[in-house]
């Protein structure tokens, strides 16, 4: 391999878009799609850290049933910040944001997003909710939970609702900014010959999340500042001591916070179609399903939000109307873990570490995904709904899914992104200790909630405490898992073997432009004349 | 029961069992796929590993069979999942009409739970084996769930209305009960236990204690002190409509609507009357809401449902008929 074999050409001596400019300024005031995705980055990498940090102390307070580390109103606010700053300013945001910033131009054979200010607005609108969010949690915390169910969160709570309410409002816009640059993008400016069957699925699932981006968050949005307005004012359109209704609020809240769980994964599964194309060298299996999957994903996601309600006293007919339409949602999601299995037979696999993390992600999704039947399952919900099943449910599409994705697409592209290798022996060995931390800490979890243990609770009864130890020790060795990379990938911005333009022999225009890639991503626009992984036709060589 | 390390729960009623083989129904697809998947990805990494740097795979862009296939086995097996839970969700959502009536209140942070015959208990519930228990619940604050996982069965309790839980117990013992919806501070001190006894020992149970006066002769006592019945007369001469034997009967509307005379129509008719008038009554009667709690309005529900229909009175004196032309009749049916 000439992935350790430093190129002949000296990289550094290039012009490429973090060396054509220096200096603070340059980078508050960039328009460069993949500066905005380097800013971004170290915006998530912090929440996501600090997000980690509130998880860490959740399961050190589970460890023992009594609630003896924390008092059980900070452990409510620890659970609700976690979820918060997990979803609002990590996951959402994480594998758009960055991977599909960066990607998204150079995937379609673009100088840049369709409206660079707009792109580098969004990400000032992400920092400016971050900080309303930080700002309430460092004033005292909110204690609701991240789902701001009325009427505890208008009526009752002592926590900064409205400002950690503002600060997921705010941050909504950058979603959705975020989102309308790349539909426009992938609509408009593909480079010659790039037709949309010739777009890599990455693409596709990124037009797909940024659909749900554009319809979804206005309706978070006009939520949260309902809810504002409820707490302030007290309208009456959520408390039932003023003539509201709670159950309103539940409706209006999920209608975009189910959908949003695909805006995390679905950009997650795009990356895992490009690398396991990839390292099987073989054109992706049923691309047009693959395709069309994520766009039934998205469609089908707005439809199934009253599977929350489950129990919360929704009439029987509805209940069962969201349950068939949540187990339809589950087809496109089987479909394209079929065709990823598919793609590899008869390929030419490699090992290497971004492939280990799409491994990983298609086992643990699988996993997520078929428990998912469980909870659409509206019979066998009702015992389980609210219950740790759901947690360890989540946690393996969102964690296990999303993250994974993101972790191995951010191996994957991080020699371009950056024109610096990593060392790829601690990158296999994180990739396993994520895989076995991860199914520690959330198996458990699952043994848990058909047991019946709640979630969101502080204490807990001693017969579960085993299990919350196992999981807890999990979680331990899924910490190190993460810190790891985090240690190896700063190391290589210094040390790190200098990147050549196409290290994996990967197809995609992103590859055929030096790493990293020069300010206007290509020398000359790309012109297609073939599908995307044509792995088979032409020895795509390592270069 | 309380201590140990279990991974499985007891099953203490006639739906354990039922939700339970559909959940290890789900395990074996699950494992399954799992397997399945897990195995051919373990399977072909191995078979198709990268053997020479300059290799080029066979040109495969997939199959329209295969991709048929695993739309169409997957769509019928999660039929046969929906059919399956939607069974059980139909036997969870209708309760047996003979079932034993328990009125529950939620509040921060703990379960307050009143028998007909007067009986009221603190996080703890005691129902005897074999009979069937309908619990009739609401919630003076926030949003809580009643929640008995030996018994698989839960339901949220909402402030502003009633919800219904139904089950059989089907062994003696103490089980778990736990709120399940997020409910503030001491969410997780919201937890109590139910006691399911023999039924002589219930019976002994129940007449054990200090007398306690029951919840129909209480909200009889409640309909007189708040003067309900000067208007509510059962001969039908009063301002307000007979409300004999009304429970559960069709009531037509001012609106020309009909409503059916339910948990819920009762509750918003005493606190908010003027939302559904009788036809035939004008909207006179009093606004309740925030004159009675929530134990007190239960008090008055159990006395509501007490009283026999009252045969003396004249047909179609009233303006409660029950006969009401099904074609006509708009009903709105809670679970």
């Amino acid at each position: 391999m000439s992935i350790f074999v430093a190129p002949s050409i000296p990289v550094e001596t290039q012009e490429h878009y973090l060396n054509n400019d220096y200096g603070i300024r340059s980078w508050l005031l960039t328009r460069d799609h993949k500066r905005i995705a380097l800013l971004y980055l170290a915006s998530i990498t912090l929440f996501f850290f600090l997000g980690g940090f509130f998880a860490v102390l959740i399961r050190l307070e589970l460890l023992t049933p009594q609630g003896d580390m924390v008092q059980a109103e900070t452990y409510n606010k620890l659970f609700t910040m976690h979820g918060v700053i997990m979803i609002f300013f990590f996951l959402i945001p994480s594998i758009p944001a960055t991977l599909g910033n960066f990607l998204v131009p150079l995937m379609v054979g673009a100088k840049d997003l369709a409206f660079p200010r707009i792109n580098l607005l969004s990400w000032y609108i992400y920092v400016v909710g971050g900080l309303f969010t930080l700002g309430a949690v460092l004033v005292g915390g909110v204690d609701t939970g991240w789902t701001f169910y009325t009427p505890y969160s208008t009526t009752y709570s002592n926590g900064y609702v409205i400002a950690t309410g503002v600060g997921a409002f705010i941050t909504g816009f950058s979603s959705i900014l975020t989102g309308l640059n790349f539909i426009v993008t992938i609509h408009k400016m593909r480079a010659p010959g790039l037709t949309w069957f010739r777009l890599p699925l990455f693409i596709w699932a990124q037009y797909a999340a940024s659909i749900i981006m554009i319809l979804g968050t206005p309706v978070i949005a006009i939520t949260l500042v309902l809810l504002a307005l409820e707490r302030a004012f007290h309208i009456g359109i959520f408390d039932p001591a003023f003539g509201g209704d709670p159950v309103l609020f539940q409706h209006l809240f999920w209608f975009y916070s189910h959908p949003a769980v695909y805006i995390m994964v679905l950009p997650g599964m795009g990356v895992i179609s490009e690398l396991i194309s990839c390292f099987a060298r073989k054109y992706i299996f049923g691309y047009h399903f693959v395709a069309f999957s994520s766009l039934g994903i998205a469609v089908l996601g707005f439809l199934v939000w009253g599977h929350h309600l489950f129990v919360s006293g929704q009439s029987v007919y509805a209940g069962l109307i969201f349950s068939i339409l949540s187990f339809l949602v589950a087809i496109p999601s089987a479909i394209k873990v079929f065709n990823w299995t598919a793609t590899l037979y008869k390929g030419s696999i490699s090992y290497q570490s971004p492939m280990l993390y799409a491994f990983g992600f298609v086992g643990l999704f699988t996993i997520g995904g078929l428990t998912g039947l469980f909870l659409a399952s509206i019979g066998l919900d009702v015992h389980v709904h609210d219950t740790y099943f759901v947690v360890a449910h989540f946690h393996y599409i969102m964690v296990g899914g999303t993250l994974m994705a993101y972790l191995g697409g951010m191996h994957f592209w991080w020699p371009k992104m950056t024109g610096r290798m990593f060392p790829e022996g601690w990158a296999k060995f994180s990739a396993l200790v994520v895989f076995v931390g991860f199914n520690l800490t959330f198996l458990p979890q699952f043994i848990l909630g058909y047991l019946g243990m709640p979630r969101r609770y502080h204490a807990y009864p001693e017969e579960f405490q085993v299990l919350n130890v196992m999981s807890s020790a999990g979680a331990s060795i899924l910490g190190v898992g993460y810190v790891i990379p985090m240690i190896y990938f700063i190391w290589s911005l210094k040390y790190g073997a200098l990147a050549s333009p196409n290290p994996w022999g990967a197809t995609g225009l992103e590859w055929r432009t030096p790493s990293p890639p020069p300010p206007e991503n290509f020398k000359e626009i790309p012109v297609v004349n073939e599908g995307p992984y044509e792995y088979s036709i032409r020895e795509i060589k390592v270069v | 029961m309380f201590s140990g390390f279990p991974l499985f729960p007891d099953q203490a009623s006639t739906m354990a069992g039922e939700v339970d083989a559909l959940y290890f129904f789900l395990i074996a697809i699950t494992l399954f796929f799992s397997v399945l998947i897990a195995g051919l990805i373990v399977y072909f990494a191995i078979r198709y590993r990268r053997r020479s740097e300059v290799e080029l795979p066979e040109p495969i862009t997939g199959s329209t069979k295969l991709e048929a296939l695993w739309t169409v086995i997957p769509f019928l097996i999660v039929m046969i999942i929906f059919g399956w839970g939607a069974k059980i969700f139909f036997t969870l959502s209708r309760p047996p009409s003979d079932a034993m009536p328990i009125y529950v209140t939620g509040k921060q942070w703990m379960w307050k739970l009143q028998h007909l015959e007067g009986q009221r208990e603190i996080n703890e519930l005691h129902i005897p084996v074999g009979r069937a228990v309908k619990l009739v619940m609401s919630s003076e604050d926030v949003i809580h769930s009643f929640y008995v996982p030996a018994f698989r069965v839960k339901a949220d309790v909402l402030p502003g209305r009633y919800t219904h839980l139904w089950f059989k117990a089907t062994q003696p013992g103490e089980y778990h009960l736990f709120c399940a919806e997020y409910c503030g501070t001491k969410h997780s001190g919201m937890i109590g236990k139910v006691v399911v006894m023999e039924p002589a020992d219930f019976q002994a149970w129940l007449s054990g204690g200090p007398p306690a006066e029951s919840m129909t002769a209480r909200g009889q006592r409640l309909f007189q002190s708040l003067a309900c019945h000067t208007c509510h007369k059962s001969d039908g001469t009063g301002r307000g409509p007979v409300l004999n034997g009304v429970f559960g009967k069709p009531v037509a509307l001012q609106t020309g609507q009909t409503a059916i005379a339910d948990d819920n129509y009762l509750r918003e008719s005493i606190l908010n009357p003027g939302a559904k008038v009788v036809a035939g009554y004008q909207p006179v009667m009093p606004v309740f809401q925030g004159l009675i709690n929530e134990d007190a309005l239960s008090q008055i529900l159990a006395y509501l449902k007490s009283l026999a229909p009252q045969p003396a009175v004249q047909p179609g004196a009233t303006a409660v008929q029950p006969a009401v032309p099904p074609a006509t009749t708009q009903q709105r049916r809670n679970p």
